[in-house]
């Protein structure tokens, strides 16, 4: 590669790094903005302030804000494991075994995965009003697994795929008890594929919007991107502006933290799961 | 004696069959144990919401009037489909998903170029920041947007009044143009990273080789790209096409928090939730969520049989 060549491509990286670091930076910015300064007109806030973070963390929206990100986080976890729980087993059987329904379990899984949520969302309303489990936990618990289960079904299938399984034998033949083979050799092998898959998962459980705000009524099980959305309009005597950035911002500190950490088993993860094999 | 070789194998060969047969019917048992739940799930959070839609659809039935439920048949379809706000929602969504989704390939594949070409040093960097869109809670990502544009806390309109018809008074969100072309934005700058990492896995499968041969026949870059790149990653293009255009065709909360439908920028999915959690109509709102599933399946389903999309590639099954 030509130096001139190099420059091109370093340019083209750093243009990348702007696109998708300029939004961010941009609620961040807002998140430090006084209220007077919000309609200054200018990205960054002339004078740096804690206001809108003491806002929701322990002041009048904290009622608001504390409660829903409890929920997020609780909601989001249960619904993950469960979905990792059970995909595990079926990740296994199609990774491993011969049967008739494969397919047709990895279809089902696509189907469910391109299925319009509002439409799952119109009967849930009014059945979850009838049984009682409108604005509860388990009331979001369960819709979410339409989000989390095809994705860790997929996911995990391919990840097992890769799995040399042939080394438990090996490990057996070399005198280790099917237990020992099991957890010496095939869970470090397949603990990263699940990791991976639940990080997945979780990311789509967080970024739930539409069963948040359709299933919940208040602070006992809403979310906070239902919170978010619905605190826009809710106060009207006040520019909620800083406080929604704020609130923003912190729900996206484990998302960046999960990615910094991860990326490169999140990008396997989704590509995997998508186009390799 | 020659008969009494014959038997033996007359006998071991069925003995032989039926054990083959009773693993194989173990090995079914066993897979279906193991993968069954995670099935019966699938299809509880899913097909039955779905029936349970399809039979709601079928009545006139609104929850502040329940005594009022009668069967009305596909009336409810009939409402829907000659109602100008149907089609309106359709056409606005259609307008989102084409405009978004033919953007985003084009801006995906580039990026996915230069995170191909990229130094080994910057890669990781590149692969880190491209997934923070992908990875950040869509509301936020509108809201993030909506603000840079609002009137009042926004900067663009500072920042870019040396363009022709925009001053410190353009409202973007006070017309059906400009508030699509800001819902638009959001939704390229969120979803794009998807399509690029799913293009570059594409382009990381094409043989190098492949381009050498074409360079020592003289081929420029642009000619090795039309006719060795893109024909050899077509599986991987169409994947990341028929993924998001299905995830495009569904937006809804970007539209909700910037506009919440004024202005003509409602969508089929918002009209959905409008009718049944706002205006509580729960035969009407069931009718549109039905309609919004088939023209899902539609798309999916054209997308199989026209571009002949292989699923099972996608599946990893060679």
């Amino acid at each position: 590669m030509s130096t001139r060549e190099r420059t091109l491509w370093i340019v083209a990286g750093i243009a990348i790094i702007l696109y998708a670091l300029f939004p961010i930076g941009w609620i961040v910015s807002l998140s430090f903005k006084a209220p007077a300064d919000i309609s200054n007109g200018q990205f960054l806030p002339t004078v740096f302030t804690w206001e809108n973070y003491s806002l929701i963390l322990t002041g009048d929206a904290s009622e608001l804000f504390l409660p829903a990100l409890l929920n997020s986080f609780g909601i989001c976890l249960i619904a993950t494991a469960l979905a990792c729980l059970l995909s595990m087993f079926a990740a296994y059987a199609i990774a491993r075994l011969d049967f008739p329904g494969k397919r047709l379990i990895l279809s089902t899984a696509l189907g469910v995965a391109i299925f319009p949520v509002i439409s799952i969302v119109t009967p849930l309303f009014n059945l979850w009003r009838q049984i009682g489990l409108y604005d509860t936990w388990p009331g979001l618990i369960i819709p979410y697994l339409s989000l989390t289960l095809p994705i860790s079904i997929w996911t995990m299938s391919a990840f097992f795929r890769e799995i040399p399984w042939e080394m438990e034998q090996a490990a057996q033949v070399d005198g280790a008890t099917t237990w020992q083979a099991f957890r010496k050799v095939i869970v470090p092998l397949a603990a990263p594929g699940v990791f991976t898959t639940a990080i997945i998962a979780f990311f789509l459980a967080w970024n739930d919007f539409v069963y948040g705000i359709s299933l919940t009524s208040t602070g006992a099980a809403r979310p906070v991107p239902a919170a978010l959305g619905l605190f826009s309009g809710a106060s009207q005597f006040e520019d909620p502006t800083g406080a929604i950035a704020a609130a923003a911002v912190i729900v996206t500190i484990p998302v960046i933290i999960l990615v910094l950490i991860f990326q490169r088993r999140i990008v396997a993860g989704l590509t995997n799961g998508a186009v390799k094999g | 004696m020659t008969t009494t070789a014959p038997p033996p194998t007359t006998s071991t060969a069925p003995a032989h069959r039926a054990h083959v047969s009773d693993r194989v019917r173990a090995e079914k048992r066993l897979g279906w144990m193991l993968a069954g739940p995670a099935f019966a799930v699938m299809l509880l959070v899913t097909a039955y919401p779905i029936a349970q839609a399809v039979w709601d659809s079928l009545f006139s039935y609104r929850l502040t009037d329940p005594g009022n439920r009668t069967f009305v048949g596909l009336n409810n379809y009939w409402v829907v489909l000659t109602d100008a706000l149907w089609w309106q929602s359709f056409g606005v969504t259609a307008l989102i998903t084409i405009i978004t989704v033919s953007v985003e390939l084009v801006l995906g594949f580039a990026l996915a170029l230069v995170m191909l070409k990229a130094l080994n040093w910057l890669r990781p960097v590149l692969r880190a920041v491209i997934l923070l869109p992908y990875a950040i809670i869509t509301v936020v990502s509108a809201f993030a947007w909506q603000f840079a544009f609002d009137l009042t806390s926004g900067f663009v309109n500072s920042w870019f009044d040396w363009i022709p018809g925009i001053s410190a008074d353009t409202d973007w969100f006070g017309g059906t143009g400009t508030s699509l072309l800001v819902i638009c934005l959001a939704e390229i700058w969120k979803t794009t990273p998807f399509i690029s990492l799913l293009l570059l896995a594409g382009l990381a499968q094409v043989p190098d080789v492949l381009q050498e041969a074409a360079q020592v026949d003289g081929a420029t870059w642009w000619q090795r790209m039309w006719k060795v790149t893109i024909p050899n990653m077509k599986a991987a293009i169409m994947v990341a096409l028929l993924f998001r255009t299905l995830d495009a065709f569904r937006v809804f909360d970007s539209v909700f928090v910037m506009t919440a439908g004024a202005n003509g920028t409602e969508t089929v999915s918002f009209l959905a939730y409008r009718q049944t959690i706002a205006r509580l109509e729960i035969g009407l709102g069931s009718a549109v969520s039905v309609l919004l599933f088939l023209s899902v399946v539609l798309i999916a389903f054209g997308f199989i049989k026209v571009f002949k999309v292989d699923l099972s590639q996608a599946r990893g099954e060679k």
